[in-house]
């Protein structure tokens, strides 16, 4: 009877904890200061994905109606407000995150900075590829990290193609490719006719002294077995 | 209309400037009216070939920094009356070349010519920069060997990224002139082929100048080689580049070349 008697009386407990969370301050002109949001955005897709942010709107003094519209935009940008400060309470309606009080600044620590670029690919698209149309000349550099280069013309000695996928030329490749450069190991290397002065996946390289004769001026393909590069013909 | 021509190379020594004077020369020689500038602003040497070293009063850098007018600056020719010379000086560097005097210099002979034609440095440093950054076309002057293919390649490059047209999104008309060819040489396997120069480079061929003592006692005596030896062999072919320019169609021969290479050769500059 003790024991039941226990239970109804129990309260919901509370406590005090104060967390780390992104201060958002929107200057005035609005307008331009959600640009800035967008140009961050653009940079790194996944920035804000997952993170706490808490707006202060202590340097302006916006109405009811603004505020809401600025909810709007910043959940447009899948930015969630987890709190307003800086703001008197009867500008916010029930609807709006609550008001918050007693922060203090803080520095992020770098473990969280550094989770950052892990979010990136998920939110990148799938890899696309990079098509150049015209001739790669002697000492022209085409870093692609994203994915695939297709060349319609030939590289000349000097020149360089860096792809973070494999790198199709329809033409002689006579300078250098490197693809797989993101650790890609399963990139690979195309071309009509090879007199390439280097090739490399995925960091491992082979010169021009290393590539067999008998595949020079030929259509070959190079890629990674283990840790070694195979390059073979392609007729 | 007036079209500014580039004669560049990327290596030194493979003749910018002797093709600069031949085809400047062969330009003037059909009646229009053509200026002749060079780049190579320290080590000029374009005034020696047209034989005008010893009337040279003001110069490029001069007029670039305002100190002299363009009319002051011109050298007429004494053998050709509508061609002139606007020479570099020596005395200075390149660095004393402005973008803005420069632009400025071409825009102002592009009213009173029909070609300008730029003699640009070796190199591709802020000489030869500024030589192609007006051009609307080039001539890129090769000789049948490796390193001088792959220096051109580069320049090719920067035609089309570094020109006020490519920044334009259009595109610098590019030629390819092979100087110093030698076709017994060429036959043995001891130089660059047409064909392996033209299939590197993926760039139309303008002409093929034959190796030749003629260029050199030209150049001694201070006189385009066109104007020289007109019947020398590479006269002839300077000529033939000239009219190729100016948009005629002239059969691609070489002197004593084979019938069967000049074929295959005829084949690569219709497609």
């Amino acid at each position: 009877m003790g024991a039941t008697a226990e239970a109804t009386r129990q309260l919901v407990r509370m406590r005090g904890r104060s967390y780390v969370a992104f201060v958002f301050a929107p200057e005035i002109p609005i307008v331009g200061w959600l640009e800035e949001i967008d140009a961050t955005l653009a940079r790194s897709p996944g920035f804000f994905v997952g993170k706490p942010v808490v707006l202060d709107l202590a340097a302006l003094d916006l109405s009811r109606a603004a505020i809401t519209h600025l909810l709007n935009n910043l959940e447009e940008r899948s930015i969630r407000v987890l709190g307003i400060e800086g703001v008197e309470p009867e500008k916010l309606t029930s609807s709006m995150p609550p008001l918050l009080t007693g922060g203090r600044s803080c520095v992020i620590t770098r473990t969280e900075t550094r989770t950052e670029p892990a979010e990136k690919p998920e939110s990148k698209p799938k890899p696309n590829s990079l098509l150049l149309d015209s001739p790669v000349r002697s000492g022209q550099s085409i870093v692609f990290t994203d994915g695939d280069v297709t060349v319609l013309g030939s590289v000349g000695s000097g020149a360089e193609i860096v792809a973070g996928g494999s790198i199709h030329i329809y033409g002689t490749l006579r300078g250098r490719a490197m693809a797989g450069v993101n650790g890609n190991a399963s990139a690979r290397i195309y071309c009509q006719k090879i007199e390439a002065e280097l090739l490399a996946i995925d960091g491992y390289y082979q010169t021009a002294e290393e590539i067999d004769v008998s595949l020079r001026n030929r259509p070959a393909q190079a890629w990674l077995q283990g840790d070694t590069m195979k390059i073979t013909p392609l007729n | 209309m007036a079209k500014v021509l580039v004669v560049t190379s990327g290596k030194g020594g493979v003749g910018k400037t002797t093709s600069t004077a031949a085809l400047g020369a062969a330009l003037a020689q059909s009646g229009a009216s053509v200026v002749v500038i060079d780049f190579d602003v320290g080590l000029r040497n374009l005034d020696l070939v047209m034989g005008a070293e010893r009337r040279v009063v003001f110069d490029l850098i001069n007029v670039v920094h305002g100190v002299a007018k363009l009319q002051q600056a011109l050298i007429r020719d004494k053998r050709l009356e509508n061609l002139w010379l606007l020479p570099a000086s020596q005395t200075r560097d390149k660095d004393a070349l402005t973008d803005e005097g420069v632009g400025r210099i071409i825009a102002e002979l592009r009213t009173k010519f029909d070609w300008i034609l730029c003699d640009s440095p070796a190199g591709i440093e802020r000489g030869a920069m500024l030589a192609m950054r007006y051009a609307d076309e080039a001539v890129i002057v090769t000789n049948p060997e490796v390193s001088s293919v792959r220096d051109s390649d580069r320049i090719i490059g920067m035609l089309d990224s570094k020109t006020v047209k490519a920044e334009r999104g259009e595109r610098v008309a590019k030629h390819v002139l092979i100087t110093r060819y030698d076709p017994a040489r060429a036959a043995r396997g001891e130089m660059l082929s047409i064909d392996d120069i033209l299939e590197i480079l993926a760039t139309p061929l303008l002409g093929i100048i034959p190796e030749s003592q003629d260029v050199l006692r030209a150049s001694n005596v201070g006189c385009p080689v066109t104007l020289n030896n007109v019947t020398s062999a590479p006269a002839r072919a300077y000529v033939d580049a000239a009219r190729r320019l100016m948009g005629e169609t002239v059969d691609m021969t070489v002197p004593a070349e084979r019938r069967g290479l000049m074929n295959r050769l005829l084949g690569r500059r219709a497609a």
